[in-house]
């Protein structure tokens, strides 16, 4: 086969129901629930059922921030016997899925029933028992405390291990948990002795009623308002033994950090995916406004030979184009098993910066239209900042990338 | 040099120049400061820039053999089944023997190419040798690829200009003409021209559409091409075009009748067409120079593509591919050397690497290099598929003009004063980016 950086054609029925979903159901609701922090955005309940029916029956297709991520269910070539053959799978569609469904909201895809970042920590870990248990269900993600961000291996909560019981008690303090208060699930990160380090941090999935885990509060925020974010205490949360997502072993810091880590190089592009639907929607929305203003846009004439506002907005086009197919390689990569940690964190990092970039100038070159809330230009230069700061901040990108290039263990390059 | 009763500009210089010379030389100066060597070599260099000669004498370009029509390459589309980067094996065999080429044999040249202002004939004939000038000739007229490919183009291109950027272009220049000509000449004009081109001793050529005015604009040119009873009348300058005192032929952009750009295939010995050095920041193993047009008469059959506005702006697109590739190839040969140098380099009592301002400094390259890659294969791709391209085109131009460039300043910042020498590539690779976002023409890929 040769290079081909199109979209193939078989995704184009994915790629149009996603678009459907977010034209339909999310951009509809898009203003009400910036407006309505906190309030469940009920109309998504039809959509998720629609979305599990879909899923049910192509497990690569459409699928939220996480739910399909690593999916084998894929689209090969020519020759699908051969298992050297190149794949487009659940990774690349999940890619263009969810940039779709960010072109139409992305707090309210970050809120979608059922498609919680926590499903892809249960399918990256969980034994056959648990899958059966927790698969499907909507799972929220619990990593960061008050004192660990982007250091997630200093986290300070505890799980003891009750024999008599055979429970792990688990306490401390849970911060900025996407969808904490409306999920089922929510799979907790805790170590299981603070002296033995990374290697004995360990995921547990607790269910959202159970009595030891306290909701604290949901927070105020800058954008992405559809999409809760919770803080929560454990306290004497005990949870069965089967809970504890994978191996119980104590392992080396590396390997064990290293299993939870991987889960990052399926999520990563997703949440680039996030970046480049959302500057999709600000591109084409201020296209229009700047067209309708009497803009000309001429691919073919030097930047320098254009107005001012037509050599930026190609220059945000460019960003973004560029932004797009690192996040298309790294999930590509992915689909057919080539380690793709460096292009991963290359894409978010790049996608997380030129989209915040993209929203803000175009917010700028709009003017009072941009800035005021009658256009959903600025509600999309608020909502994208925060896909430069969680699953791993611009910085913890970079490091990533240097690390891994320079050949820097973390003791080196801090 | 054309006889002409007032004295040129250049004349002019130069005239100013031997005085000054003479002055200098008589002094005693630069023997007292042991200088003189290095003032006569800059005096002759200087000399050169000022020298307006003839076009290259050049061969007699003759069909020896008629065509009944003109032979195009198929081109290398396959239904869009896949998104997939990895290279055709064909793909892959050529590209790793540019690249060792590369790597071998023009790195370790390519200062003293640089400081000469020309690449090594022998290297160039080498460069021949691998294929690089005919991969866009077709086949039944003595090409070495069956297909059409821009994507294979970009790889070579990629591959050289991690050797050397200057070189690559001087490598490269023949291409764009040999490539021109495959894909817009008729019968006729591939009868004449193209057999020099798949010879053992290709002929030196440039596409010139650069001119020497500020803000130009590919679009909006300033040499005017006049319909006359027999042919068409040519005037104006183009500017850095590479190896242009032994350029045998140019194809040459010129504003039609006030109609706007149209192409016109000429030849060095034609009368009226001379030529001037105009060294630059760099690219300067590529030898750059000003052809200079005044009443150049050329017959109705020296019109490319039948003056089609479509085949000027597909070639104008076609460059800025070819220099965004020749950007990737740099690029990357940025990335490598100063991947190693932080590494090794010692301040403070650890590796600079260790700095995280300077680590991310090495991550970004890295990403920006990538997404100039990925952008100007995705244009290449659809070349090769045969849709529009100019939009993507536009968009890799973007990000090479902008990333490159700053790929380029960064190479230089980590490694501080060192980098500012000759003892390092990267001042080089620093010059040379500064044309890959901004030259037009010369490459058509």
């Amino acid at each position: 086969m040769p290079i081909s950086l199109e979209v193939p054609k078989k995704f184009g029925a994915l790629v149009y129901q996603a678009n459907q979903a977010a034209e339909h159901v999310f951009r509809p609701n898009s203003r009400k629930y910036d407006r309505a922090e906190h309030e469940y955005p009920k109309e998504l309940d039809a959509l998720a059922a629609l979305l599990d029916g879909i899923a049910a029956g192509d497990p690569g297709a459409i699928g939220g921030a996480g739910a399909t991520a690593g999916s084998n269910g894929s689209v090969s070539g020519a020759a699908p016997k051969d298992p050297n053959a190149i794949k487009n799978g659940g990774n690349l569609a999940s890619v263009l899925a969810v940039t779709e469904m960010s072109w139409g909201d992305v707090g309210l895809l970050l809120t979608m029933p059922r498609q919680g970042l926590g499903q892809a920590a249960i399918a990256a870990v969980a034994t056959p028992e648990q899958l059966e248990r927790f698969g499907g269900r909507w799972a929220a993600m619990a990593i960061t405390e008050p004192e660990a961000g982007s250091d997630s291996a200093a986290i300070r909560t505890t799980a003891t291990f009750d024999e008599e019981a055979g429970e792990y008690v688990i306490n401390g303090e849970k911060i900025y948990v996407t969808s904490g208060d409306r999920a089922e699930l929510i799979v907790v990160w805790a170590t299981l002795d603070r002296s033995k380090g990374r290697g004995a941090i360990k995921s547990f999935v607790v269910e959202r009623d159970n009595p030891g885990l306290h909701l604290d509060r949901l927070e105020e925020k800058l954008g992405c308002k559809a999409s809760d974010t919770a803080n929560f205490s454990l306290v004497d949360c005990r949870v069965p033994k089967e809970n504890l997502l994978g191996s119980p072993e104590i392992q080396t810091a590396r390997e064990g950090f290293s299993g939870v880590m991987k889960t990052f190089d399926n999520t990563r592009p997703l949440v680039a995916a996030m970046s480049i639907g959302v500057a999709k929607a600000a591109l084409q929305r201020a296209r229009e406004l700047f067209t309708d203003a009497g803009l000309e846009i001429d691919y073919d004439a030097p930047l320098h030979a254009q107005s001012a506002a037509a050599a930026e907005f190609i220059e945000l086009e460019a960003e973004w184009e560029a932004a797009r197919l690192l996040a298309l390689r790294a999930a590509w990569m992915a689909d057919n098993k080539k380690p793709n940690t460096v292009e991963a964190s290359m894409s978010k990092a790049k996608a997380g910066r030129v989209a915040t970039d993209i929203c803000l100038r175009l917010v700028k070159l709009a003017g009072a239209v941009g800035y005021a809330e009658e256009e959903l230009l600025e509600k999309w230069a608020r909502d994208v900042k925060i896909l430069d700061i969680f699953e791993g901040t611009q910085q913890i990108q970079q490091l990533v990338v240097a690390r891994n290039l320079l050949h820097k263990s973390s003791a080196d390059l801090k | 040099m054309p006889q002409q009763n007032q004295p040129t500009l250049a004349e002019r210089g130069m005239a100013w120049g031997l005085q000054a010379i003479n002055m200098l030389a008589s002094s005693d100066l630069l023997d007292r400061l042991g200088v003189r060597g290095t003032a006569e070599k800059i005096l002759f260099t200087g000399s050169r820039q000022s020298v307006r000669a003839a076009g290259a004498a050049g061969r007699a370009f003759q069909a020896t053999t008629r065509l009944t029509a003109a032979q195009r390459q198929p081109r290398a589309s396959r239904p869009r089944e896949l998104f997939d980067i990895t290279p055709t094996e064909e793909q892959q065999m050529l590209t790793e023997s540019v690249r060792d080429f590369a790597l071998a044999r023009i790195r370790p040249i390519a200062r003293e190419a640089d400081q000469q202002l020309a690449a090594p004939p022998e290297l160039l004939a080498q460069a021949n040798e691998l294929g690089v000038a005919i991969v866009g000739v077709p086949e039944a007229l003595g090409g070495v690829v069956e297909e059409r490919s821009a994507v294979t183009a970009v790889l070579l291109a990629e591959a050289l200009a991690q050797g050397d950027l200057g070189i690559a272009v001087a490598a490269l220049a023949p291409a764009g003409v040999a490539t021109a000509l495959s894909l817009w000449g008729d019968a006729d004009q591939q009868a004449t021209y193209l057999p020099a081109f798949v010879s053992d001793n290709p002929p030196a050529a440039a596409v010139a559409v650069s001119e020497p005015q500020p803000l130009f604009d590919p679009l909006r040119l300033a040499t005017t091409a006049t319909r006359t009873a027999d042919g068409y009348t040519l005037s104006g300058v183009k500017s850095l075009v590479p190896r242009a005192a032994e350029d045998e032929l140019f194809i040459i952009a010129a504003d039609l009748d006030g109609q706007g750009p149209a192409l016109f295939i000429v030849e060095s010995k034609t009368p009226g067409l001379s030529v001037s050095p105009e060294p630059a920041m760099g690219l300067r193993a590529a030898a750059t120079g000003r052809v200079i047009l005044e009443d150049v008469r050329v017959p109705a059959g020296a019109l490319l593509g039948d003056g089609d506005p479509d085949v000027y702006r597909e070639l104008i697109a076609l460059g800025r591919l070819g220099w965004s590739a020749l950007a990737v190839g740099t690029g990357q040969a940025v990335l490598d050397y100063v991947t190693t140098y932080v590494n090794e380099r010692v301040a403070f009592g650890e590796p600079i690497s260790n700095r995280q301002a300077v680590a991310f400094k090495v991550a970004d390259i890295a990403i920006e290099l990538d997404a100039i890659r990925l952008v100007t294969y995705r244009a290449a791709g659809l070349v090769d598929a045969g849709e529009d391209f100019s939009k993507e085109v536009a968009l890799a131009r973007t990000l090479t003009a902008k990333y490159g460039m700053q790929i380029g300043s960064d190479g230089v910042q980590l490694l501080g004063g060192h980098g500012y020498t000759k003892e390092h590539p990267v001042e080089r690779w620093y010059r040379d980016l500064r044309a890959a976002g901004l030259i037009e023409g010369v490459l058509v890929l």
